[in-house]
């Protein structure tokens, strides 16, 4: 395997791990202020899927854009994504987990509930949308941006990264240095002690899915920009940046960020190596490896504080 | 904001001493599923006053002070704040009404630094107040400077004074503590009650909740003592503190010397 061939697969595992850091960020919240799994987050990111179609077939790209039209209409998929992901969020914490929490049901009534969820949620697209796979509308040529050693970078591969960073870095600095993410944070670490500073609980954990539901839906767009939007897009990536979150410590946000990337890299090299088939049990081995030695993850359970 | 509140006649809020009563509970009920913790607890706090609520493990102490911060909902029985009706509003709202509350084991923020749980203190507010933050670093001068440490790592006595600081810089008229002795050497125990006296001379009223009785009464100008979920006496810290029922039950080493001398 040539250097070249190395940039080439780091590449690919780079963009998908970013994608799937930023999936993560969704898990690792949401666990962090009520140690729940949100299983039916990977629905989140397929709703953002559709929101990126829907917006962009509503204002039908012209079929030769220019770049500022293609610009445009990236952002509206964003948009579409954002809005899409974050209204399934807060609606599923509305709707299902709220309900829950009034009544103080144990952490297995809560999984469940995800999982059942996370069901009723991808058969709904399937009805609503169909279930055949749709292309993402076409925004822009998808052309050569840079060669970084070889490696061609194309305007979509770049597109991922760039998004990916700045929602990071967004988020990284809501939860660290905003009035909302130390109710965030406070409401991770001690419930009780943090209604007792005045915060409100029901509010901090509406806006952490919302936060966690807009990236999960950016993220979809993305990744169906990348391949396509199908009504069964959300499992498999959804798993994987589940574990990623868990991979780098569950509720921790860099953990999150760190274990996505990993488990993007291990991915493209796996394949690159063993062929397509081994595609997910390269990640996965490396998330049972890491838990046998580190049962908290790399960055262990430091769910409020991520210095 | 305006959550149900009644307003209350004022002739039958009681005023203790001439003063005004800041907090008064009435009767007030609370179970635990089908325990009943407290069985009709009536207690008064008046403004600027340091009233003591002493009793053994289990008696009702810390659920008191939770019914009366809103962490616990009464079953029956009122809580009147400056004469409001004030039971049954959620403890992150009722906060804005200038209750402040120091829980039991200090619970800090552990993963955050003093200065982070300091703002988390501040809240309910806009933002922190810088005065607010120079009063609680001159009270407690060590914060000051461990403003930056993780709140996990400092000592038990640090983190007691963290938890105060931080109930402080949400500017409350009323200040719950419960236990602030807990587990802390009796050096640090006494330095902690010197600055709580500071912080009462200041304007600040409290509730006490206490173990450690003969410091606490001290401290108080009035003093409740609660045996199994009621009041059995209540009268002034001095009278308190000369009463052989209570010096027998909860002043146990001043008995013992009493003895001694005897």
């Amino acid at each position: 395997m040539s250097l070249s061939d190395i940039w080439d697969v780091l590449v690919l595992g780079v963009v998908l791990g970013s994608l799937y850091a930023v999936i993560a960020i969704g898990y690792t919240l949401v666990y962090g202020v009520l140690q729940l799994l949100n299983f039916a987050h990977s629905e989140v990111f397929m709703a953002g899927g559709f929101g990126g179609v829907i917006a962009l077939t509503i204002f039908e790209p012209a079929t030769d854009p220019s770049g500022l039209q293609s610009a445009l209409y990236v952002l509206l998929g964003i948009l579409g994504g954002a809005l899409l992901g974050g209204l399934v969020a807060f609606g599923l914490e509305k709707g299902a987990y709220r309900p829950l929490r009034r009544r103080h049901a144990s952490r297995l009534i809560f999984l469940i509930t995800a999982i059942g969820a996370s069901f009723f949620l991808y058969n709904l697209a399937g009805k609503m949308f169909g279930r055949y796979p749709m292309p993402m509308p076409t925004m822009y040529e998808n052309k050569q941006v840079f060669e970084v050693f070889g490696t061609s970078v194309n305007v979509t591969q770049l597109l991922i990264v760039v998004a990916a960073v700045l929602m990071l870095l967004t988020v990284d600095f809501v939860v660290n240095r905003t009035k909302m993410g130390s109710g965030i944070r406070a409401v991770a670490q001690d419930p009780e002690v943090a209604s007792l500073m005045g915060v409100d609980i029901d509010k901090v954990v509406s806006r952490t899915f919302v936060l966690g539901g807009v990236m999960g839906g950016v993220a979809g767009f993305l990744f169906g920009t990348n391949l396509q939007v199908e009504y069964t897009m959300g499992f498999l990536p959804g798993i994987t940046a589940f574990a990623a979150a868990v991979l780098g410590g569950i509720g921790n946000v860099r953990g999150a960020m760190l274990g996505g990337l990993t488990l993007g890299v291990v991915e493209a090299f796996t394949v690159e190596w063993f062929g397509d088939a081994w595609r997910y049990a390269g990640a996965f081995a490396v998330l049972v490896l890491v838990l046998m030695f580190r049962p908290t993850g790399i960055l262990g359970e430091r769910v409020g504080r991520t210095a | 904001m305006n959550v149900g509140v009644e307003k209350e006649a004022g002739a039958a809020s009681g005023a203790v001493d001439g003063r005004p009563a800041l907090l008064e509970l009435r009767d007030l009920h609370v179970f635990y599923g089908a325990i009943e913790a407290l069985k009709g607890v009536s207690l008064t706090v008046g403004e600027g006053e340091v009233v003591a609520l002493l009793g053994a493990n289990g008696a009702g102490k810390s659920t008191t002070l939770k019914a009366a911060s809103g962490m616990l909902a009464p079953r029956s029985g009122e809580v009147l704040l400056r004469g409001e009706r004030v039971d049954g509003i959620k403890s992150h709202e009722l906060v804005q009404f200038g209750i402040g509350h120091v829980p039991e084991g200090r619970r800090v923020f552990a993963r955050m630094t003093v200065l982070e749980n300091l703002k988390m203190g501040a809240y309910r507010l806009k933002r922190p107040d810088d005065a607010d933050l120079d009063r609680v670093f001159s009270l407690f001068p060590v914060l000051a400077e461990r403003r930056k440490q993780v709140s996990g790592t400092l000592s038990g006595g640090e983190q007691q004074m963290l938890a105060i600081g931080r109930a402080l810089m949400g500017k409350p008229e009323l200040l719950l503590l419960d236990e602030p002795s807990m587990g802390l050497a009796p050096l640090i125990v006494r330095q902690i009650f010197e600055i709580l006296k500071e912080i009462n001379e200041q304007g600040t009223t409290l509730l006490l909740v206490e173990q450690n009785a003969a410091q606490a009464l001290r401290l108080a100008h009035r003093g409740y003592v609660l045996e199994t979920g009621a009041v059995v006496m209540s009268d002034e810290a001095s009278a308190l503190l000369s009463d052989p029922r209570v010096r027998a039950a909860y002043l146990g080493e001043v008995a013992e010397q009493a003895e001694e001398k005897g």
